[in-house]
């Protein structure tokens, strides 16, 4: 299926997956869905029988909050039965409320504590560099988490070294848990200080899948910033851009709007 | 002992390409030959430890064996979330290697002392605890570490400790080691501070009391049965180490025993619940703590009359 059919179903599920559990942070998760759509559906060099395979380019997501999100579109894609959604967040499932490596074919790395991924990933770029590798790291983080003075630490070492096999991705939408990121601890101008720590950077609609493809096959001998800037909560017209759906629940009533909403944008008829 | 590691590191590196170095731009002239060396396998990634402990994790994913050298808490409780959730959550082979145990970094001040390293270290889930005595235990612990797959933490002293043994003692399964023998009380050491134990098992046989010294390098996972066996016949252990009682060596071997119902009488020493506001060397703290030799003496002969 096409990226826009598997963020579309991605979507549906996620919203699904966290009304029925009562799991929060279906606004992180409508927010990064199209990044992932794109780096798994378009772009990353992955794929469900290849999990092992030494050469694959690595896919890390730092906002490991987003698991029903993240966990949506791998089980879409086909990384693992989608009725492991059934029972996500619930006693006994496969998935849980934060990215986990452990038993779930295609995760590369555990995260929920923020801060983490791309430290990581600079340490297999390294690798790959020292073995002429050119596989690509793809990092995705969130805007909030870049307060988090790790990947600063990291962001230092991926120029210093001139990774260039590095791709970050932040979903900036702009919001966290208490409000704002301007108003919280504010990131801008966040463009500038990416550059400043020597990377390659370039702004995006975070919607947009071929203008996201565009930027994310785009290789440079530095590392590469894509600001992906996104609207949380997107897909549904009454959790956009609101504040409080990075931890609300969707009730019964929520999720038969929100479905009926994306029902209406299908972009394809289902196979 | 710093030396020895790095030594032994660069021996191993020889043989095993997948070994690196990754230092938090500490180790002057200590760690410059490795880096000469085996350029491929050092990396200096400057003072930032915690990325350096993500970077650690990312290298041992991709299949390389990192050993992760800086001093006291800065490789250990600065990154110890990445410990945790990068290192051992995933089950990498990432090694952390402090060096200045306890208050070898004395002057320096409280910032620089490593006293509470063995107790988080070691309630981290598939974190193995090397805390060697001298040169040749550390050399062993190496070896040892390089087994097996998974975490480790290697608790370095400074510089010249004593020598404990004349080869390297074999800890593969983590047995303790006599190093002197006695038949009344035993006093089981792990790290540097055991001459400290040495010295009041030579004045105590002047009085009377034969004193056994053990050192236990391994401290996760803690060999139990060969520890009992090792104080078998005495009156009692007495465990010593530069750390705070709370949750340290000494706590692993209380925790041993009474799981298994062992009612083997034991007395912890080590270091009080407090922060060390004073200056001085290694040798005047630990008498400031009660850790020098006249004090371990006297707590070693009442514990051992007591228990009798």
């Amino acid at each position: 299926m096409d990226s826009a059919e598997l963020a579309r179903r991605a979507r549906i599920t996620a919203l699904t997956a966290c009304s029925r559990s009562g799991a929060s942070h279906i606004g992180a998760a409508l927010s990064v869905i199209d990044i992932l759509a794109v780096i798994y559906g378009r772009v990353a060099d992955v794929a469900p029988d290849r999990v092992d395979d030494p050469g694959r380019d690595i896919v890390l997501v730092s906002k490991g909050h987003s698991a029903s999100g993240v966990y949506a579109v791998m089980a879409h894609a086909g990384y693992f039965p989608v009725e492991w959604m059934d029972d996500y967040y619930l006693d006994g499932s496969h998935l849980g409320g934060h990215v986990t490596a452990h038993g779930i074919p295609g995760v590369e790395l555990s995260t929920g504590a923020l801060g983490h991924a791309l430290p990581f990933g600079v340490g297999r770029a390294l690798v790959d560099k020292l073995d002429g590798s050119d596989r690509r790291v793809f990092v995705v983080l969130s805007d909030g988490e870049c307060a988090e003075g790790s990947n600063w630490e990291a962001a230092l070492m991926a120029a210093h070294h001139s990774l260039g096999g590095i791709t970050v991705v932040i979903d900036r939408n702009k919001l966290q848990i208490l409000g704002r990121t301007e108003d919280v601890l504010g990131l801008e101008p966040f463009a500038d200080k990416w550059r400043a720590f020597g990377w390659e950077v370039v702004d995006v609609d975070g919607h947009d899948h071929d203008a996201l493809e565009s930027e994310m096959r785009t290789r440079s001998s530095r590392p590469r910033a894509i600001i992906a800037h996104t609207t949380k909560g997107k897909g549904v017209d009454f959790m956009e851009d609101k504040v409080e759906w990075h931890t609300l629940v969707p009730n019964a009533d929520h999720l038969a709007v929100a479905i009926a909403q994306l029902e209406t944008n299908t972009t394809e008829v289902p196979a | 002992m710093r030396d020895a590691f790095v030594k032994k590191l660069n021996e191993k590196a020889a043989d095993d390409p997948s070994i690196m170095l990754l230092v938090g731009d500490l180790g002057f002239g200590v760690v410059a030959d490795f880096g000469q060396t085996y350029p491929r396998q050092f990396l200096n990634c400057g003072v930032a430890e915690q990325s350096m402990v993500g970077i650690a994790a990312g290298m041992a994913a991709s299949g390389r064996r990192p050993f992760v050298y800086s001093i006291a808490n800065f490789p250990t409780l600065r990154p110890l979330e990445q410990i945790r959730n990068d290192v051992c959550y995933h089950g990498l082979g990432v090694t952390i290697v402090s060096v200045g145990a306890g208050l070898a970094y004395g002057s320096l001040g409280y910032t620089h002392h490593a006293v509470e390293d063995i107790s988080i270290l070691r309630s981290l889930p598939g974190m193995r605890v090397y805390s060697p005595a001298d040169a040749f235990e550390c050399r062993a612990a190496v070896d040892a570490i390089l087994a097996d797959p998974s975490p480790a933490y290697l608790r370095l002293g400074k510089n010249k400790e004593p020598l404990m043994h004349e080869t390297p003692p074999d800890l593969s399964d983590g047995a303790p080691i006599v190093v002197r023998a006695g038949d009344d009380v035993t006093v089981v050491v792990a790290g540097p501070v055991i001459v400290q134990a040495l010295e009041v098992a030579d004045q105590l046989s002047e009085v009377g009391i034969s004193v056994r010294v053990v050192s236990c390098p391994v401290i996760k996972p803690l060999n139990a049965e060969a520890l009992r066996a090792a104080a078998e016949g005495t009156v009692g252990i007495v465990t010593l180490e530069e750390h705070t009682v709370m949750g340290g060596f000494g706590s692993a071997v209380l925790e041993a025993f009474a799981l298994r119902g062992w009612r083997t009488p034991i007395l912890p020493l080590g270091l009080d619940d407090a922060a060390t506001h004073i200056i001085g060397g290694q040798e005047w703290l630990r008498e400031r703590a009660g850790l020098a030799t006249p004090q371990v003496r006297a707590r070693v002969a009442a514990f051992a009359g007591s228990a009798r």
